[in-house]
């Protein structure tokens, strides 16, 4: 049986940003387990430009984000097994690997779950009608187009202005499709400013807030499908229906973490994030199990991404050369409207220099103060002009705030007013 | 004249709302709330730019298309032109990051580069190049196509 120090799964930006972190903490016997066909996970069909402002400082492709991160994997040895997907772990830390080569078990001192997130798709969404080809994430969609060389539309409606919905209508449209409309349920897009001028405005493709697509229409093929306003409870307003034809409806309605590898083992999950409770160190409720990127929650920035994996990665590493981390400490709690922190939970004694938070809120805030407390104390505050369930937030504690207060039990993140 | 813009600089997104004279010249920006919404109108006025990242097709290689973009912005109305000039390329492989596809793309003095290294398909029989199972002790096996 095959026992590396480290096995990490998933070869994406986080995937590859652990095995790297990994192995500047020292760890040589590392095992990343992909499985498509090669390293790099979704920056690969992400071919737009936008990636690594804050890593790099510098406005990358996908495909060149994860090369910077791939290249350095091949450069150090690092091993990656591809086309190779984990069909189980077990409690015991037991991984059961498959590809073309039979079926592998793998006993690593330290697993790292960076297994990224996947679509929500039409079955979540209980849209009545008929079910012809046509409809398919947006993400699918992508993959068809940037990596495949198939235009899977040319007349094209997509529902949610999620940043893949948007990216893809102005995709489409480079490609020589028609984009009748992105249609969002929300009064507001969860889409980045940028993506809504540069993707949308750029391309006179018209957003529809408030409204949702109420039937589609099609025998084989999408012939059209029937959009709706919908009043505050988010119910469709009878009468304003109307019926735009069309040959494809792209759904981009949200992603959900990946997690059927840690729910099998029994791991611990958020209901809010759908991604492992975690630890300042990223361990999960596992001993030795780490888990971060998207697998742990949805992010709008790869960079973060690449920094969160660093530190889970090093931490696998240090775990395999036996320190523990162990999910205790101050538990974190969240309020006034901030919907989830990761991590869960901070042990003052391993915070060392600083522990960074990362949360979303519920709802779009503007001029509030987000503030952290430590038991009664508030230990951080800034005043925000906008906060938005579309951009993560991310506060920096130093250790000093913990070193000053060791008889702290709980930490608090919140939103209040201002003044 | 009066225009409306979103600034794209933050997620505040400000409505920006600016009036230029006949001569096309920026008279007032109003809306923004900070001092780049200023900058960003003048420049989507004057000349806006973008930069374009598509995908050609590429022969001799394990996947069907590689991406490309305009090695800087290019002026935002040219944008579709130079992706219809684009439409019948096709690269061979092996191709690396950066390698130029097209010079002056439409005049505009820009190059369209690659942006994934994109090796040559392996002979049949043996291992792609890039593949990890070298590191992994397992038998080598064929390369397959998807």
């Amino acid at each position: 049986m095959h026992t590396p120090e480290v096995v990490v799964i998933g070869g994406g930006p986080a995937g590859m940003a652990a095995a790297l972190g990994a192995w500047d903490e020292g760890a040589r016997d590392i095992l990343i387990i992909e499985r498509e066909e090669s390293l790099g996970g979704i920056l690969n069909q992400c071919i737009h430009n936008g990636f690594g402002l804050h890593r790099f400082k510098e406005e990358l492709t996908g495909p060149e984000y994860a090369e910077r991160y791939s290249t350095r994997v091949r450069e150090l040895g690092i091993a990656f097994w591809t086309e190779t997907m984990v069909i189980d772990m077990s409690p015991d830390r037991v991984l059961t690997a498959v590809n073309a080569n039979g079926v592998h078990q793998l006993t690593p001192r330290a697993v790292v779950l960076a297994m990224g997130c996947r679509e929500r798709a039409r079955g979540a969404l209980a849209i009545p009608g008929s079910r012809p080809a046509g409809v398919m994430t947006a993400g699918t969609a992508q993959k068809f187009v940037n990596l495949d060389g198939y235009l899977p539309g040319k007349s094209i409606v997509i529902l949610g202005s999620g940043g893949i919905g948007l990216i893809m209508a102005r995709r489409m449209r480079i490609e020589g499709a028609e984009v009748k409309a992105v249609v969002e349920l929300m009064p507001y897009s969860g889409g980045l400013k940028r993506n809504i001028v540069q993707c949308l405005d750029d391309f006179d493709i018209p957003l529809l807030l408030s409204h949702t697509v109420t039937r589609i229409a099609g025998e084989n093929r999408v012939e059209s499908v029937t959009i709706a306003r919908v009043d505050a409870q988010r119910r469709p307003v009878p009468g304003t229906e109307q019926e735009i034809a069309c040959d494809a409806l792209f759904l981009s309605v949200g992603l959900l973490p990946e997690n059927e590898l840690s729910r099998e083992a029994g791991i611990a999950l958020s209901p809010v994030t759908g991604g492992a409770f975690v630890g300042e160190s990223f361990q999960t409720s596992l001993v030795g199990v780490f888990a971060c990127g998207n697998a742990l929650h949805v992010h709008d920035l790869v960079d973060y991404v690449s920094a969160e994996s660093d530190v889970a990665g090093r931490n696998a590493a240090r775990h395999a050369a036996g320190q523990s981390f162990p999910l205790d400490g101050i538990p974190i709690a969240t309020e006034g409207g901030v919907r989830y922190c990761v991590p869960s939970c901070v042990n003052p004694a391993r915070v060392g220099r600083e522990v960074t938070l990362r949360f979303r809120v519920g709802d779009v805030y503007r001029n509030k103060r987000v503030s952290v407390y430590l038991d009664d104390e508030r230990v951080h505050t800034a005043v925000k002009r906008i906060l938005t369930p579309g951009e993560m937030e991310t506060v920096t504690l130093p250790g000093g705030v913990f070193a000053a207060r060791p008889e702290a039990s709980r930490l608090l993140v919140t939103i209040e007013e201002k003044a | 004249m009066t225009k409306t813009l979103t600034c794209i600089n933050c997620p505040l997104g400000c409505t920006l709302e600016v009036t230029t004279d006949q001569a096309g010249t920026i008279v007032s920006v109003s809306g923004n709330q900070c001092i780049r919404g200023v900058a960003y109108a003048t420049m989507e006025l004057t000349n806006p730019t973008r930069v374009l990242t598509t995908t050609v097709r590429i022969e001799g290689a394990d996947i069907a298309m590689v991406p490309i973009k305009t090695a800087a912005a290019v002026p935002k109305g040219l944008v579709m032109a130079i992706a219809a000039s684009l439409k019948d390329t096709v690269l061979r492989a092996p191709v690396a990051r950066g390698m130029v596809v097209t010079h002056d793309a439409c005049g505009t003095g820009v190059d369209v580069v690659v942006t994934r290294t994109v090796p040559a398909k392996a002979p049949a029989g043996e291992n792609p190049p890039d593949d990890g199972m070298r590191h992994s002790g397992l038998v080598p096996r064929s390369t397959t196509k998807r």
